[in-house]
């Protein structure tokens, strides 16, 4: 296979090699945790282990944390707790608060979705709005996996916990990437998830301050103390932990080594490409995602043109997953939903280097004139 | 690794056959059809040259998927040389086997040529002042042709029908 350079990070990371090698050593001393003998207990002390550095990472105390399987489980949960209680979440959350959420309040009747501005920042005067109702629990995501926008947790929680409102966020995009602290947002319960920051897929964390109400979502077991249950995916909590451990060591330096790259992409793509829209807001933005729509030319031809020269990317538009509607985020912040089909969003990781970053400058502007010069759009956006 | 589609989609897709990169004033037709809109993401332009009846030459546009692409590309293959009753039969499940198969969500969205062809078709009979051939109902309940404005008469489809997107706004 020829060279690939892998821009798609917020899909999922590649693992870390301290994180295979701590999987590896507990598949080789199995046991389950759950077990009072030796080899349970083995196992119980690697989960515990993981458990703080999970917590530490996002500066909790070790008992907040409870393991799911995924990010996506851990916001199901989140949103099952507060089932029959009135919800407020934003328009640009991922599918597994959306969906959910919409499922647990009669399609969306006993839920708020706060709009965003252009840039996809939450409205505040809704919130305040939407706060009126006393719902149970607001859930905003610290960071959004499409455009990498960044929301202001602290002031969200300022506002929502006067009305008696719980606050979630979902920072499965955030953690590792920014400094995440339950404390300095002000949050009660927090999503995350380890193949994000160079851990294994399948295993993710909700944190939950002490004293926090939570109904299990899955029952028949002691395990989380009571709180979920399921025999331990002993060998990728351990590596969810390995992770943890790595991210920590990585995280405040993440700015400052892939931002540069991130600006050059953009500066270059702005530069090389006419009719490019540039999605989210810029100023408060994760350092590492890069969305830009490409007028006339279709995300997902983009998408496997670039992916036939050897560049992993992914795009919002609907026609990538089969639904006839672009992304929702997209058409939250942008009204033009051709926009939205014509959007190919980068992601940048701790391994990205500048090299990659010409590489994507050759190709790009090759494969995005072509399509436009077959595109039916050619006449409004000739460049 | 195998690729996201056939080997045919792909083929059309890096390869598109009968496609015009250039301005379509510079391909020199007397019928012109289009299908599709951009708010589904797909948009198809086929220009005909006939005569006699004849399709002797074709050329397309498409704003669209891989698999969007790649069903014009085979269904100019299949049309060039054909007489323009025989084309317009050619039916979504005839181009998609061409290629191999499609994903079923992609069926709904992405072929759609048959209907810029079609809409070629009838702009040119129209013209002369022939009688207009039908449209066999063939969009699947919630599919965006189903939705939309998809096959119009000499102008450009019908675009805004209202916004599309998000169903989270409250
Ligand atoms: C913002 C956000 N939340 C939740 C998830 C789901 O996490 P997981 O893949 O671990 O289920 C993702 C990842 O796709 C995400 O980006």
């Amino acid at each position: 296979m020829t060279k690939r350079v892998y821009l798609d990070n917020a899909a999922t990371t590649p693992m870390l090699g301290v994180v295979k090698n701590t999987m590896v050593k507990m598949m080789e001393e199995f046991g389950n945790a759950s077990s009072l003998h030796f080899e349970g207990r083995r196992a119980q002390a690697v989960v515990e282990k993981a458990r703080a550095q999970v917590a530490a990472l996002i500066g909790a105390q070790p008992q907040e944390i409870i393991f799911t399987s995924g990010g996506t489980e851990a916001n199901n949960l989140l949103v099952g707790t507060f089932w029959g209680q009135r919800y407020v979440t934003s328009a640009i959350e991922h599918p597994s608060i959306h969906e959910p959420v919409m499922y647990s309040s009669g399609k969306g009747k006993r839920a708020h979705f706060l709009p965003v501005d252009s840039g996809g920042i939450v409205d505040i005067d809704a919130l305040r709005d939407a706060l009126v109702f006393r719902p149970g629990v607001v859930s905003v995501m610290l960071a959004n996996n499409e455009i990498g926008v960044v929301q202001n947790l602290n002031q969200i929680a300022d506002l929502a916990h006067p009305a008696k409102a719980r606050v979630h966020t979902d920072a499965t995009q955030a953690v590792g990437k920014i400094p995440v602290n339950v404390d300095a947002l002000g949050v009660d319960y927090l999503t995350l998830s380890a193949h994000k920051i160079g851990g294994p897929q399948g295993v993710g964390a909700l944190y939950v301050r002490e004293k926090s109400l939570l109904k299990p979502l899955l029952r028949g077991g002691s395990q989380e103390l009571n709180r979920r249950a399921g025999t331990y995916n002993t060998a990728a909590i351990a590596g969810f932990g390995a992770a943890a451990v790595a991210a920590l060591k990585t995280v405040d330096g993440f700015r400052d080594k892939v931002q540069p790259l991130t600006d050059k992409l953009k500066k270059g793509i702005v530069k090389n490409i006419s009719n490019v829209v540039v999605n989210g807001d810029q100023k408060n933005c994760l350092p590492h995602i890069l969305n830009v729509s490409f007028a006339g030319a279709e995300g997902e031809s983009i998408m496997l043109a670039l992916d036939e020269v050897g560049i992993a990317v992914s795009t919002g538009s609907a026609c990538a997953t089969g639904d006839i509607r672009p992304s929702r985020v997209l058409t939250a912040i942008n009204a033009d939903p051709e926009l939205a089909h014509s959007s190919i969003r980068f992601s940048l990781g701790a391994n990205t280097t500048a090299h990659d970053i010409d590489f994507v400058l050759t190709e790009l502007p090759l494969i995005i004139e072509r399509l436009r010069q077959m595109s039916t759009l050619k006449m409004r956006h000739s460049s | 690794m195998k690729w996201a589609y056939s080997d045919e989609v792909a083929e059309h897709f890096f390869r598109p056959k009968n496609v015009l990169f250039e301005d379509e004033s510079l391909f020199p037709h007397n019928a012109r059809g289009m299908s599709g809109n951009v708010i589904c993401g797909d948009q198809m332009l086929m220009l005909l040259h006939i005569a006699d009846d004849i399709i002797e030459d074709i050329r397309w546009k498409t704003y669209g998927c891989a698999s969007a692409i790649a069903s014009t590309s085979v269904l100019s293959e299949m049309v060039k040389g054909m007489d323009i009753f025989a084309a317009a039969k050619i039916t979504p499940a005839q181009i998609a086997a061409r290629l191999g198969g499609l994903p079923a969500h992609k069926k709904h969205c992405s072929v759609m040529g048959d209907e810029a062809l079609l809409d070629a078709i009838n702009n040119y009979l129209a013209a002369a002042g022939r009688e207009l051939l039908k449209k066999v109902k063939k969009s699947t309940p919630g599919s965006c042709a189903e939705r939309s404005t998809v096959v119009t008469h000499g102008v450009k489809p019908g675009v805004a029908k209202g916004k599309n997107g998000s169903k989270t706004g409250r």
